[in-house]
């Protein structure tokens, strides 16, 4: 690993894997360190953000591979979460297109595996999640939507997601979901949370 | 209450802000000038942190049907108590039934106004703060909102410690080099410390937007898996032009930062105006953790 200031007031550990970032993560959060204020999983990354006047970042720092090295001998699998989607999304069509298949075969690959939340970012409850189809992977619409409805189901290179707020998208629209993928009075506030597990099910 | 007559440019709520849920891809916010909000919150006697009036650029005219202690701290303005003006950098007492008036700023972008016993509105997740990105949190003022105020603190106003120094104009902005240096040339780096950079009026509380010598990557072609982000992170897009990241920006990105703003000289970039010179300097952790203890009061 290698950790690196970002500023005074985080540390930015690269990885070499999604697995590692998630057990740090897990390792990182039992150990509870002091001045540890939030910790920010990315695709490769582990962004701890620590208060500047109180935390030993020394200390921290020194804790980091062996915390990794415990948590990933005892990583434990997500919650598995069931999204019903309805697959008439605006971009089926398009997408059936540039990957050659039937629209019905699009859905069918897309359904089919179970995703891994990686990280969430973008906007409040947004999760990328990996394990899409390689055959499935399209690049992003050469012009964003400046806004895409909530709940909608979308592809972009080699993620997926589920957009919870209305917000200007780029991803390919295969669906939508009635499921509230954020609600700040819920707790949690979010349906998904870095290593859940997703299983997207068709529904007419 | 203090009702809305006229809500100003862009005026907002914010207390410490919405911490702790950045790995849920919710935005911190919070002011974007902490030390000056801090600052006006201590003038009247509240902690730290208490749900103040976020102002921007022009201000507000309020009506209070109370009595009210505030105090303005910030870019400056001038500000009336029904027609007369009232200093800034003061507690300020406000009969019942008066408007207080803030207008344009001269200097600056922000100005912060707290009031004695905070601005009590319904929190989200654990913070009053108005998130001007993600819409979470009471939305920005208008004409005919009302405002309750909570309960002053027994203790009543309190003797305040002396502001930071103020900045020298053309003091360079203190910047901590990473943590995506490596994906920049050596010119990018030289660049960055010995250019001006101007900023433009395309910023917000997301960010600052820089006009100057374009950043150039060592591999334009690759892309930087996304990663989460911090306030101050001055991230490069693909044109080369900076971005300084401020308290309502994503909680992640996908293009490179090349340095992080050091806490102490946040509020200075949030304050730079459109047209204002920026430079940089690279300093350590250990330095940049130094002055901000000099600050510990305002934290």
């Amino acid at each position: 690993m290698r950790i690196r200031p970002a500023g005074d007031s985080a540390l930015l550990v690269e990885l070499d894997d999604l697995a590692a970032v998630h057990a740090l993560r897990a390792g990182v959060l039992d150990a509870g360190l002091s001045g540890v204020e939030d910790v920010v999983a990315g695709a490769r990354t582990l962004l701890l953000v620590i208060d500047p006047l109180t935390a030993d970042r020394r200390a921290i720092t020194a804790a980091l591979p062996d915390l990794l090295a415990d948590a990933a001998g005892s990583a434990v699998e997500g919650p598995l979460v069931e999204v019903p989607v309805r697959y008439t999304g605006p971009d089926l069509d398009e997408v059936a297109g540039l990957t050659g298949f039937r629209p019905a075969e699009v859905v069918r690959r897309h359904s089919a595996p179970i995703y891994t939340v990686a990280f969430l970012g973008f906007s409040s409850g947004f999760g990328y999640m990996v394990g899409l189809d390689p055959a499935l992977h399209v690049p992003r619409r050469d012009t964003p939507r400046p806004s895409v409805p909530a709940g909608s189901v979308a592809i972009a290179g080699d993620s997926a997601a589920i957009y919870p707020q209305p917000t200007p998208g780029g991803w390919r629209l295969l669906g939508s979901t009635e499921l509230r993928v954020f609600d700040p009075a819920a707790d949690p506030p979010a349906l998904l949370a870095p290593g859940h597990r997703v299983r997207f099910v068709p529904i007419t | 209450m203090i009702a809305v007559v006229q809500p100003g440019l862009l005026t907002t709520i914010q207390d410490a802000g919405r911490h702790g849920w950045a790995h849920l891809g919710v935005p911190p916010a919070g002011p974007v000038d902490p030390v000056s909000h801090a600052r006006a919150n201590l003038l009247v006697g509240n902690d730290v942190g208490t749900a103040a009036l976020e102002i921007t650029l022009a201000g507000p005219e309020l009506r209070t049907d109370a009595p009210l202690t505030i105090a303005l701290v910030g870019g400056q303005a001038d500000v009336t108590i029904d027609g007369q003006p009232a200093a800034m950098d003061a507690a300020l007492a406000v009969p019942a039934g008066s408007t207080v008036t803030v207008g344009r700023l001269r200097s600056g972008l922000r100005c912060y106004l707290a009031v004695a016993g905070g601005l009590d509105v319904e929190p989200v997740l654990g913070s009053r703060s108005t998130d001007t990105l993600s819409g979470l949190g009471p939305p920005q003022l208008a004409a005919g909102h009302r405002l309750a105020v909570g309960q002053p603190a027994a203790t009543g106003v309190r003797p305040v410690p002396p502001p930071p120094a103020a900045r020298e104009a053309e003091q360079p902005v203190r910047v901590i080099a990473g943590p995506d240096d490596d994906w920049f040339t050596r010119p990018a780096l030289a660049a960055l410390t010995a250019g001006v950079y101007t900023v433009t009026p395309a910023g917000d509380r997301t960010g600052v937007r820089l006009d100057g010598p374009p950043l150039e990557r060592a591999d334009p072609g690759r892309e930087l898996p996304s990663a989460a982000m911090v306030t101050g992170a001055v991230q490069v897009p693909p044109d080369g032009r900076p971005v300084i990241l401020l308290a309502n920006r994503q909680s992640t990105g996908g293009y490179p930062v090349i340095a992080v703003v050091a806490t102490v000289d946040l509020p200075a970039v949030a304050q730079a105006r459109p047209g204002a010179q920026l430079r940089f300097r690279t300093v350590d952790v250990d330095e940049a953790v130094e002055a901000l203890q000099s600050e510990q009061a305002f934290r």
